[in-house]
């Protein structure tokens, strides 16, 4: 009986034991919850290409969901590989509990930012209110729709996007900026939790004159719902909203994956990776790709947190904290 | 006093009211219930079946309706015994902490799905009390089948249960109590005297456990993870179409998971149907046990 026993162990460990010993031929990326279209291509083309350099069949597994839950759940236990997110923020939390190592913006061109967007327009067809910027949002006959920024990423970069518009437009003047942007938020109807609410609000409730998201967003708004009914609208200026990417290393680490971690993210660098991510929607920086796509992506001058707001802690710190200027601003409505 | 036809007069006695209320429970199972169905179909279809289907047979698809399947065949039978075992202790049976184990049975209804699935984060997570050792011993729990498990069956635990309780309780021990004393054994007992006078009543909680497992949406997505292909269960697959601006896929996939749930009704009809002729009251038409002495 004990030898029974003891066999029945024996074998539980020979087969239930880690396979670290060879590289393994799966990777998983975590990534945000609106970017299955775009991975699924970059997937499709990763696939062949690695198998063309290195002779290795490959499979890539996608994980998607609000970036923080990501980023929560591989604290937990959540074995992703890589994480292409679209929060910096969500990175640094995993950098502040070891999963990330702290020169992660350094490891990867760009601050390790493959692609990048900006809070953009989306407005009715024909644009009956003509708005093209940032201070048509204050007119009192215009309607703004976007997500409430204190439970979605998304609105808060319109938020700091109006915010930095505003500071340029009165030289730093802070109460004449902050009026500027609580006048937004009394345009606002009403406030949806997350992004895809806000867009049911103004695309099925036809509620709104102008609905404020990532431009990747509007564009893939435009095809969902018809291109013949909205017209994407690029403001003068705009905020940089970056698409952050990075290995798990104490993950990868532990299954041995890092060397398949690290071509996976080189590849959307490639023209070929950057190529599938302009036509997703995404602005990129790469020289040969970019002028492909230049009539889709019109100019706007970009400014970044780090420039104008002194970095995310300190935005976090300024601006989210409880109490802080969002909230007097957003509590006086 | 009112003793014209020999009983208390009803609230639908009067054809005026009786038409009111018939009307607007109508028009409220129309608005509420049926509508939203309909839209489910509709929508599914606006592309045509040929999207349809390209979303059925997409791998995804198909690998959220078998895990979802898979989670129900395990589930089920699991919570079915549970719930039959607990019923038959906490109502045949005196002892000590009954009205406890009364609490512990309910507890998942009572609780938010997402709380036990956070519960479930700080017993197994890598925080958490488990997490470490299980990793090191390469077990994993959450972000794997087996968190999805054992979350839909918390979720789903007192289903059976609270649907037999009452009505064992409304039966009291008498049967139980002469078949044991003609010389009935415990399983016997059960099989011949319990089990008949619940059946219906076992049908429906079982039923009711089935259509909860495979909608359960909280729950599981905290310990699911997400991975499309691996732990992505239908309700999960259908919030990620919706979020992917494929409000069409996301219909398909949803039709096909109130598909699952009108199956599962009709199973049940059919299995009342067949049972329809023997049910009149069984309870006191059955022959009680042919036990010998």
């Amino acid at each position: 009986m004990k030898r029974l026993l003891l066999a029945g162990v024996a074998a539980a460990l020979l087969f239930g034991a880690p396979a670290h010993a060879q590289q393994p031929t799966s990777l998983l990326n975590a990534s945000y919850d609106i970017a299955r279209e775009l991975f699924a291509a970059v997937n499709d083309a990763f696939i062949p290409a690695h198998k063309e350099a290195t002779g290795q069949d490959v499979a890539v597994d996608q994980s998607h969901g609000g970036t923080s839950r990501q980023a929560r759940a591989i604290t937990e236990g959540l074995e992703a590989d890589v994480v292409t997110f679209n929060q910096v923020t969500d990175i640094d939390f995993l950098v502040q509990n070891g999963f990330v190592s702290e020169d992660w913006q350094s490891e990867f061109p760009n601050q390790s930012s493959p692609f990048y967007s900006l809070p953009s327009f989306l407005v009715r067809e024909g644009n009956p209110k003509g708005i093209e910027d940032w201070d048509d949002l204050v007119r009192e006959d215009v309607q703004v729709i976007f997500p409430n920024p204190k439970t979605s990423g998304n609105a808060r970069y319109t938020y700091l996007a109006a915010y930095a518009y505003a500071l340029e437009a009165f030289e730093g003047d802070a109460a004449k900026v902050q009026e500027f942007v609580k006048a937004i938020f009394d345009n606002v109807p009403v406030f949806d939790t997350g992004g895809r609410a806000a867009t049911t609000t103004f695309v099925e409730r036809q509620i709104g004159d102008v609905l404020i998201t990532f431009e990747a967003e509007t564009k893939a708004i435009a095809r969902e719902f018809g291109e013949d009914q909205y017209d994407l609208i690029t403001p003068s200026v705009s905020l940089l909203a970056e698409f952050p990417v990075a290995i798990v290393d104490r993950v990868a680490e532990r299954r041995g994956s890092g060397e398949l971690a690290k071509a996976y993210l080189d590849f959307l660098y490639t023209d070929e990776g950057q190529r599938i991510a302009a036509e997703h929607g995404h602005r990129i920086e790469n020289e040969t790709v970019a002028p492909e796509f230049a009539e889709n992506y019109p100019e706007v001058r970009l400014v970044t947190v780090e420039d104008v707001f002194g970095g995310w802690d300190k935005v976090q710190e300024e601006h989210f904290a409880s109490g802080a200027i969002l909230d007097q601003l957003y509590g006086q409505r | 006093m009112h003793h014209a036809t020999g009983r208390p007069p009803r609230v639908g006695d009067a054809p005026a009211i009786r038409r009111t209320l018939i009307g607007l429970v109508l028009i409220t199972g129309a608005l509420l219930i049926l509508a939203p169905l309909v839209v489910i179909g509709v929508q599914a279809f606006s592309m045509g079946v040929g999207y349809f289907g390209a979303t059925i047979a997409h791998p995804d698809t198909r690998h959220a309706i078998f895990l979802t399947v898979a989670t129900a065949l395990i589930a089920v039978p699991v919570n079915t015994i549970f719930g039959v075992a607990a019923a038959w202790a906490v109502t045949k049976h005196d002892f000590r902490g009954r009205r406890f184990l009364i609490v512990i049975i309910e507890i998942p209804f009572s609780i938010s799905p997402i709380v036990a699935g956070v519960a479930y984060l700080f017993v197994y997570g890598l925080q958490g009390l488990f997490g470490p050792a299980l990793q090191s011993a390469d077990i994993r729990i959450l972000f794997a089948l087996p968190g999805i498990m054992l979350a839909s069956m918390f979720v789903t635990a007192p289903f059976v249960a609270r649907e037999l309780i009452p009505l064992m309780q409304a039966q009291g021990r008498d049967l139980e109590e002469a078949a044991t004393s003609l010389g009935a054994s415990g399983w016997r007992t059960f099989f011949s005297v319990t089990l008949p006078n619940i059946k219906w009543a076992l049908l429906y909680g079982v039923v009711l456990c089935n259509a909860r497992v495979m909608g359960e949406f909280g729950a599981v997505s905290v310990v699911s993870g997400n991975i499309r292909g691996q732990t992505n269960t239908l309700p999960l697959h259908i919030e990620l179409l919706y979020h992917d601006y494929n409000s069409v896929g996301a219909f398909a996939a949803a039709s096909i998971l109130a598909l699952l749930a009108v199956v599962t009704i009709i199973a049940k009809v059919l299995l009342e149907r067949q049972g329809a002729g023997r049910r009149s009251r069984p309870a006191l038409a059955a022959p009680i046990v042919e036990a010998k002495p």
